[in-house]
């Protein structure tokens, strides 16, 4: 019979936050369609490495499976990704696997990002209603504005653009693409734009759009496609005029 | 003027409806401590793709309310509390107005307005729909609004926490919570004035399905072992078109099929002998075609696949066609999962047809409700998936983002009137807490300690393989039976698992272990209540033993003999089969079981046991549902 093929992983492990990180390598039983997070799941069955030591089993996050969550956001083969849509067939192997340590480290390959929902309060992102009573009929849209509404709206806050990014990091106390990038957002909607000052002078601040250094590296890995660098250039744009308004208005 | 009292409400989970009742909270003026166990914006309603019913009527096909009412109850097949159902459709155009002031981004028609889209079991077009993720959207809106409360400081959330259990008081109302932090692992009792419990479904009962890993039903588990009713618990929706996948099921929208993809099989032409796709759906029911609601488009698919053979080799699957659609149309519309499929499939569903197979989806049934939410126990309310509302014996798509909106706009302000009455009673009392909150260390102890040769993952997965062989699509009582015994033999085996984790920092195993007991007791409340409703509705389809047969009801044996005529029994399987070889099932039984299913868990023994109770259904008459046929009322 032939030997059933397997998959090697080569897991970057760390017991607590303040712990050393060490290496654990798994052989995890090859299947067609097989992704990263299903490898993990199989190594919860079987937490055994393969010097045949059983081990704890591999901590990290993971919700929905299909993209949308963006909770299992992990450094695969040196480059920042959700793990359940990278498939086995598509990555080189040994497959390496390592946190995001742009993030503080939980534990293994769990990471703290309440940092970008922090963030999120920072740049106002959110319109201002009065309420969630009626109120009466929502304004029309310009349904090519909706369009890129839309596109921005799939931000799922997973921090692959914050990995990437060489401005994000302890030299530097930029927030980030995306959570910049939501700034805009909310600066197109009807009633947003109401607030849109507000939100481009939080980006003014230190941390804010001026930390940018335009090294293209978010746009790359948006697992969402998202256009991040089009909207940082235009937010940058609308920053300048908000600063020119600000001095004349003064 | 005297100062409105500041009442402190728990919110249990931080999806649509624990979002949407936060909110009614803070703008009461009250204070919300939302727990959840991931950042709530990673809150299982994002995965909710087609959209959300409401009556809008804006493309002039005189769509009103009353025909979403109706098609609600029909396609719950009666199941459904009416007065309840009525107030969510009444809610939705408002609701949708909401959502679109807080700048959910709807697709929109040329001219700008809301742009809706046909969906199952309605003729109308009635679904507002941001591209495919809808429930993405909703949920950004919410958790926007949530935080803007958060800075001011009406909320606080705490993410990463794991509901384990209620606290009552003396008088044996819900006045707290003990949650355990999943990084720390610390363990606190948390006391309030009320609790809600917004925590979802419990589709991880079945491992692979469409459902998140975090929606295992575990605390709705919790509270039924701690006295709350479930309701109707055996209406599980299987979805027809789902991605099957070894990690998960990943859903594929009903609105691929309500933008017109089609359904097929390929099948030998049975008078030319030749070779042809067979449009089953379209065949079979030919008023609604491939927009039949899904308990009926899964049993089709069933019947093609596995009782007819026709599905793709090996394994079953079928064709879900949008390639003879234009492919700048579906990337508008359909986008965000026409990637997901190329994603993990690897192929492009603009040019090649879908394969898709049914899979577990949402849970009809849940903890019973009141129209105002509570629970049987008192101070604790649901809503959400978790609650047993509004859907009935089957629920519509895109019902499901506005029951979970609405249910909040109930439970919310509902929470706040009992924790300024008098109904609440005491305050919980140090030693009540510190008690509640020994309790749980104690079980946790005991879980990280467990030396036995079982692992907890193993075992889930063997849990999910007897749910789907015996709790499914169909059913019939000696599946039913057999499986109440091996359930039994899964929740002994549990008590022989070893964790191989034994620390104290975010032990995932341990807490995984807890969740996977009551992921089983659950189990058993599925299948009980399955196992003892002697007729098919909706998502519950029986199929008649021979040993069912002589003792049922002379009226519904002649219904079963007038629908599929002569029929024998099967000497190996017992089933009833008619002369085409079809299953012969248990037809709807309303005077018997026109009742909402009550489970209540027997402390002693630890079995479920089933009880039945009325529900208000006078708005509209029961009628036999049928699809093939235009809809009368």
């Amino acid at each position: 019979m032939a030997e059933q093929k397997t998959v090697r992983f080569i897991i970057e492990r760390q017991d607590g936050p303040d712990a050393k990180p060490y290496t654990q390598e798994f052989d995890v039983p090859y299947r067609p369609g097989l992704n990263v997070v299903a490898a993990l799941m199989e190594i919860q069955k079987n937490p055994v490495t393969v010097d045949g030591k059983k081990v704890a089993p591999v901590v990290w996050e993971c919700n929905c499976l299909e993209k949308v969550c963006g909770a299992c956001m992990m450094v695969i083969n040196g480059k920042a990704r959700q793990a359940c849509c990278s498939l086995v067939d598509k990555l080189d192997q040994p497959i390496h696997l390592a946190p995001a340590r742009t993030f503080p480290v939980i534990r293994d390959l769990l990471i703290d990002r309440s940092v970008m929902f922090e963030s999120l309060k920072r740049i106002q992102g959110w319109v201002e209603v009065d309420g969630t009573w009626e109120v009466k009929d929502a304004p029309i849209q310009n349904p090519y504005t909706a369009q890129t509404a839309y596109e921005i709206s799939h931000c799922m806050t997973c921090g692959c653009c914050l990995e990437a990014c060489p401005n994000v990091g302890p030299q530097s106390d930029f927030i980030g693409p995306a959570p910049t990038v939501q700034a805009y957002l909310f600066n197109l909607h009807p009633l947003g734009k109401f607030d849109a000052p507000k939100r481009l002078n939080a980006l003014m601040e230190k941390g804010g759009i001026t930390s940018c250094g335009n090294s293209q590296n978010c746009v790359e890995v948006c697992p969402k496609k998202i256009k991040l660098t089009t909207y940082l250039a235009q937010l940058n744009r609308d920053v300048n005029k908000q600063a020119l308004k600000n001095i004349f208005n003064h | 003027m005297a100062k409105k009292p500041e009442k402190k409400i728990i919110v249990v989970g931080g999806g649509l409806s624990g979002l949407m009742a936060t909110l009614k909270i803070c703008e009461a003026g009250s204070k919300v401590d939302l727990f959840s166990y991931c950042p709530v914006k990673r809150s299982h309603s994002l995965c909710a793709q087609g959209g959300i019913n409401a009556c809008m009527d804006t493309k002039g096909e005189h769509d009103s309310i009353y025909e979403h009412f109706d098609d609600t109850v029909y396609g719950g097949d009666f199941l459904a509390d009416q007065l309840a159902v009525k107030g969510m459709v009444e809610a939705a155009p408002k609701l949708i107005k909401m959502f679109d002031r807080m700048g959910v981004p709807f697709t929109r028609t040329a001219e700008g307005v809301l742009d809706l889209r046909n969906f199952g079991g309605q003729k109308n077009k009635r679904t507002v729909f941001a591209g495919s993720t809808t429930g993405q959207q909703l949920l950004y809106a919410l958790d926007e609004q949530v935080r803007r409360w958060e800075v001011k400081g009406g909320v606080k959330k705490y993410e990463f926490w794991e509901f384990i259990k209620i606290i009552r008081n003396k008088q044996g109302v819900c006045r707290g919570i003990v949650a355990q932090n999943m990084n720390s692992n610390e363990i606190v009792s948390f006391p309030a004035d009320a609790v809600i419990l917004a925590t979802g479904g419990p589709g991880q009962v079945y491992g692979r399905c469409t459902a998140s890993t975090i929606c295992n039903g575990s605390a709705v588990s919790a509270v039924y072992q701690q006295g709350a009713e479930l309701g109707n618990p055996e209406f599980l929706q299987i979805h027809p078109t789902a991605i099957p996948g070894t990690d998960k099921n990943r859903l594929m929208s009903e609105a691929c099929r309500g933008e017109g993809g089609r359904i097929w099989v390929w099948r030998k032409n049975p008078e030319t002998g030749e070779k042809e796709r067979w449009y089953f759906l379209e065949d079979m029911y030919p008023a609604y075609g491939n927009l039949v609601p899904r308990d009926v488009a899964s049993r089709a698919i069933y019947k093609v696949v596995v009782h007819m053979g026709l599905g793709m080799h090996n394994p079953n699957r079928v064709y879900l066609d949008l390639s003879h659609i234009p492919a700048d149309y579906l990337e508008r519309k359909l986008g965000g999962i026409l990637e997901m499929y190329g994603d993990f499939m690897g192929e492009d569903p603009r040019k090649v047809p879908m394969e898709i197979f049914p899979s577990i989806h949402y849970s009809m049934g849940g903890i019973w409700v009141d129209r105002m939410h509570h629970t049987n126990i008192p101070g604790l309310l649901a809503s959400g998936e978790c609650d047993y509302q509004y859907h009935g014996a089957n629920r519509l798509g895109a019902n499901s983002l506005l029951s979970a909106t609405y249910s909040g706009t109930v439970s919310g302000p509902e929470a706040l009137r009992v924790a300024c009455s008098s109904e609440a009673g005491d305050a919980l009392t140090q030693e009540e807490m510190e008690k509640a909150r020994k309790e749980c260390v104690d079980e946790f102890d005991k879980i990280r300690n467990m030396n036995g040769s079982v692992n907890a993952h193993q075992l889930h997965h063997k849990l999910g393989d007897v749910m789907y062989k015996y709790v499914s699509v169909e059913r019939d009582n000696n599946g039913l039976k057999q499986c109440m015994v091996e359930l039994n033999e899964i929740l002994k085996e549990w008590n022989d698992i070893g964790v191989t984790d034994h620390g104290t920092w975010a032990n995932q195993e341990a807490m995984f272990v807890r969740q996977l007991r009551n992921m089983i007791i659950y189990a058993m409340a599925i299948t009980k209540s399955a196992l003892l409703r002697d007729e098919s509705r909706g998502a519950h389809a029986k199929i008649v033993l021979d040993t069912d047969y002589p003792d049922m009801d002379p009226e519904l044996k002649e219904r079963i003999e007038k629908k599929v005529g002569k029929f024998h029994f099967d000497p190996e399987t017992h089933r009833a089969m008619d002369e085409k070889g079809d299953l012969v099932f248990m037809e709807r039984d309303d005077k018997k079981f026109m009742r909402t299913t009550i489970v209540s868990f027997n402390q002693e023994t630890e079995q479920p046991e089933v009880s039945y109770r009325e529900f208000e259904h006078s708005l509209i008459k029961p009628r036999l549902r049928n699809y093939a046929v235009a809809k009368k009322e």
